[in-house]
């Protein structure tokens, strides 16, 4: 990925401003409060931090913002990632009694990380990323956001991109942090269509009845295919890459298939006759088989690590967290503009730095002094808000107010039923 | 429970309240006399049957016509309750009762007991539940309080389509028949898992007959915290010398070895590993190795999975760092990256980090059944998670006959792993059969170093409790007329040779 402005050598001069002027640490801690229903909900929360020369330090624990933000701009971490709320303070941990330390409660998270489809994309490999294979992000927000909202009730979601190659999720409803392992496993597994290792040629395996979630993200696969698959991956043009989509069908249909294409070298067309000639093989035959609509969620369908979104302690890197090899921001993402993020224009750390400095100098010029009156906080906010940060700090901001929103209206929903009484 | 020697007579249809039905959520715990002779009669029987389930389980699809077939004939022959019928059963379902809470004393004291228990009983419970009647299903639910709002006509026929496809068995036809129950999704996690049912705004969808799913997460819930209870007073009972041997015993049989403890420390040298891979590891463990030689890496679950089975083969902490740096170097890894990230958790693996738990190698259940493999993995069963066609290749690289072969891949198709396995045990060392019935990586390799060593008859290595051996030779010579002491024992030395036949 060419970033042209960033270099990772000067990370540590970037991060010590970063932190100082940049990151929102206020809206930070309005988000792990959750409103002060739960008291030390925020004191008991792991953070953990990834300092200079790969050293990692866990069990970090803050009493208050001011303390969080001391120590961070203290220590300038590379990363930043967040674990659980704990039944103690994790920075006391050694002093509690062992097995009397246990992890309560956390967001349930999803990780989707674009190696996880190096089988299926032949525009970029391992860490690369390109506008074509984004794509597969996009359907992947587009499905789970829908599943996890309409499926499974959750209303509070906050997808971040990761800063390099994938996207995260952070369902942050009183309902999710509250899950078992058990219940974060069963969510992550009904959300798993993809399955098999090395070893398996055909991921996925389609049979009646289709469950309503497996139509609803068909839905939104096939309205990509064409584009995505087809024509930018190129499924149906090389010899290399029709044989591997050939392999997932049944001998015969590929055999006619390969017969087909030695006259047919259109994509597009090449996937209308694979379309045409499984449908017809499905109301022939009385076992049916669906075979396209299988193609094409093993080459579209999100690939989930259940181990991720399995564990209550498992720690994820946080938003606003600057990712060291690209110096991207974990910026959250507008799920209702989706179709519209590009992760080439996501902010680096370098590029607000150099925002901060020209808005500095132009503060200068117009004459305005740095008023010491001002309150530190007014300075920090007037300061982001002339980066390019501004409008993903807007967002963040959006979710939390949606939060607040629900929580008042429970204590009003609760409040009312006392009035009946 | 009080204990005395003396049998006493129960007289039928002494409880019909408690009794009513012919299965139970074990509540309410018994609260009658039983004889030492039946405390252990039934404690005996009840752990067969469980045993039962166990070896069922994996070796017939759960709830299979074969595996239910086999399950009521051995419900029959160990005289347990499982078909309702209008003659009470008192009998059977005291039976029942009373062996199942004797069980928990006995498997409530470590985690790895108490989640085994809980395994079977539920497999247990999810048989004799789904034969009952639908009559006897409500009258099931309505015993036990489990309320579950169900849906209106309007609601079932705006969500039609979504139900017939959702729910299994569920057509056009039948769905105005059926009662569905809206149930938070939390309570229906297996159905969820499985995406067996319809879900909307966070709540499952249920027919009535998929109600056993709910049922057993509650029956789950419930077991769960009862042993936790239980464990807590169990000093009390434990203290009781006429249980405590019995409990013991009851513990300790129903696990194999499970290689925690390595009799071979240090006796493996690195460079024999590679040659070993071939000759002597189990498919899964030489898929491993081999995986990390030609990549330089592993990924978390076949690190753990094939690193805990060297520490079985009996590799020190020092040899298994050095393998593995000297593996990871040689890949994209340099060594100080290594020994901040990898070593830790090779440490972790020998108990020396952390909670300090000293972590067993995995069973060949446990690998079938957790963690499934996804791309760039390659832990797991691969008779159980490869493509049958590049197993199949892989096996006719490593000189598999075709006869062999058509053998293995027909024991897949069963979905008999262990199986499967074993004849591949039995083709690559040349023998007819393998003289043991394989349940754990780590003995594939013990056994197969046995063969390769000097093809000496070696004798299987047991646990057996000291007392059992020694009751069992003294049996011999005893008087004719026995006492009941020496009876129960007798059936104790039953039990041990039942666990050693496997």
């Amino acid at each position: 990925m060419p970033t042209s402005d960033y270099d990772p050598a000067c990370l540590p001069d970037l991060l010590p401003l970063y932190y100082r002027r940049l990151f929102p640490f206020s809206q930070y801690y309005r988000w792990l409060t959750y409103g002060g229903v739960s008291k030390s909900y925020f004191q008991n929360r792991e953070f953990s931090f990834t300092l200079k020369d790969d050293i990692y330090v866990r069990y970090q624990s803050f009493s208050t913002q001011n303390e969080l933000e001391k120590e961070i701009q203290k220590m300038n971490p590379y990363k930043i990632d967040i674990g659980a709320v704990y039944s103690h303070r994790p920075s006391q941990h050694n002093t509690v009694k062992s097995g009397a330390f246990q992890a309560l409660e956390k967001e349930l998270v999803f990780d989707i990380d674009m190696t996880d489809y190096d089988d299926v994309r032949s525009c970029c490999s391992a860490a690369d990323i390109c506008s074509k294979c984004w794509t597969l992000m996009t359907i992947a927000i587009r499905i789970l956001d829908r599943a996890l909202r309409e499926d499974f009730g959750f209303q509070h979601l906050l997808w971040v991109y990761s800063g390099r190659r994938g996207v995260h999720c952070w369902v942050c409803d009183e309902a999710a942090r509250k899950l078992s392992v058990t219940a974060r496993s069963a969510v992550a597994e009904y959300l798993s269509l993809v399955k098999g290792g090395e070893e398996t040629v055909r991921k996925v395996v389609l049979s009646d009845p289709i469950h309503p979630f497996i139509s609803q993200s068909l839905g939104v696969v096939e309205n990509y295919f064409n584009k995505y698959a087809i024509v930018d991956q190129e499924l149906l043009a090389s010899k290399e890459s029709v044989d591997r989509v050939l392999s997932l069908l049944p001998e015969d249909v590929r055999k006619e298939l390969l017969v087909h294409y030695q006259n047919e070298k259109n994509p597009v067309n090449r996937w209308g006759i694979l379309t045409d000639l499984v449908n017809q093989k499905r109301m022939s035959s009385k076992k049916g088989g669906y075979f396209e609509k299988e193609i094409m969620l093993q080459y579209c369908y999100p690939r989930l690590d259940v181990n991720v979104s399995k564990g209550v302690n498992h720690l994820l890197k946080s938003p606003f967290s600057i990712h060291p090899k690209t110096g991207r921001v974990s910026v959250p993402i507008d799920v209702r503009n989706v179709d519209k993020f590009n992760p080439f224009e996501v902010p680096t750390i370098s590029l607000l730095c150099e925002e901060l400095d020209k808005s500095r100098a132009d503060e200068e010029e117009d004459g305005i002094k740095n008023n010491e009156t001002q309150s530190a906080e007014r300075r920090k906010i007037r300061d982001y808000k002339r980066t390019s940060l501004a409008k993903y700090i807007k967002l963040f901001d959006q979710f939390l107010d949606a939060m607040a929103h629900t929580r008042k209206g429970e204590i009003l929903k609760k409040s009312d039923l006392q009035k009946e009484f | 429970m009080q204990f005395t020697r003396r049998t006493k007579k129960v007289a039928l249809g002494s409880n019909p309240e408690l009794y009513g039905h012919c299965l139970q959520l074990y509540g309410q715990p018994p609260l009658e006399s039983v004889s030492l002779v039946q405390f252990e009669t039934f404690a005996v029987e009840r752990l067969k049957l469980l045993k039962s389930v166990e070896n069922l389980g994996v070796s017939y699809v759960k709830m299979s016509d074969d595996y239910q077939k086999k399950l009521s004939t051995e419900l029959c022959s160990l005289n347990f309750p499982h078909r309702t019928s209008r003659l009470s059963y008192d009998c059977k379902r005291r039976k029942d009762h009373i062996s199942h809470f004797i069980l928990r004393l006995a498997y409530c004291q470590t985690e790895d007991l108490r989640r085994w228990f809980i395994q079977q009983e539920m497999d247990l419970f999810r048989y004799r539940f789904s034969i009952l009647s639908a009559k006897y299903k409500t009258e099931f639910l309505h015993r036990n309080n489990l309320k579950y709002d169900t849906i209106s006509i309007e609601e079932k026929k705006t969500l039609k389509d979504e139900l017939i496809n959702s729910s299994y068995g569920i057509s056009g036809a039948t769905i105005a028949e059926q009662e569905f129950y809206r149930v938070p999704f939390q309570d229906a996690l297996d159905l969820v898992r499985l995406r067996k049912v319809f879900l909307q705004v966070g709540y499952a969808y249920i027919p009535h007959q998929d109600i056993v799913t709910i049922v057993l997460n509650d029956f789950r819930t419930r077991l769960s915290k009862a042993l936790a209870l239980t464990a807590r007073s169990l000093p009390a009972v434990q203290s009781d010398e006429r249980l405590q041997p019995l409990l013991n015993h009851l513990s300790h049989a129903y696990v194999g070895q499970d290689y925690s403890f390595q009799k071979n420390i240090g006796k493996v040298s690195l460079e024999q590993i590679d040659p070993l891979s071939t000759t002597s590891f189990p498919l899964c463990m030489r898929q491993l190795h081999k995986a990390l030689r030609e990549q330089h890496h592993l990924r978390h679950g076949g690190r753990m999975q094939y690193g805990l089975f060297l520490k079985g083969v009996g590799l020190t902490l020092e040899q298994a760092l050095q393998f593995w740096r000297a593996e990871f170097v040689k890949g994209k890894v340099d060594s100080e990256k290594f020994d901040k990230a990898y070593a830790y958790s090779i440490r972790h693996m020998f108990g020396k980090e952390g909670k300090r738990t000293d972590y067993t190698p995995y069973s060949c259940m446990k690998v079938i059944l957790s963690n499934p493999p996804s791309q760039g993995d390659y832990h797991g069963c691969p008779f159980r998670h490869s493509d049958p066609e590049l197993l199949k290749q892989k096996l006719q690289s490593y000189k598999i006959s075709p006869g062999g072969l058509v053998q293995i891949l027909d024991l897949v198709k069963g979905m008999h792993y262990q199986l499967a396995c074993q004849k591949y045990f039995e083709l690559t060392h040349s023998v007819e059969d393998a003289g043991f019935s394989l349940n754990h990586p780590n003995q594939y390799f013990t056994e197969s170093q046995k063969l390769l060593g000097g093809g000496k008859e070696v004798k299987k290595e047991v646990e057996p409790p000291q007392r059992g051996q020694e009751i069992a030779g003294s049996n011999a010579q005893s008087a004719p007329t026995q006492s009941p002491k020496v009876q129960a024992l007798d059936k104790m030395g039953d039990l041990e040779s039942f666990f050693l036949d496997e």
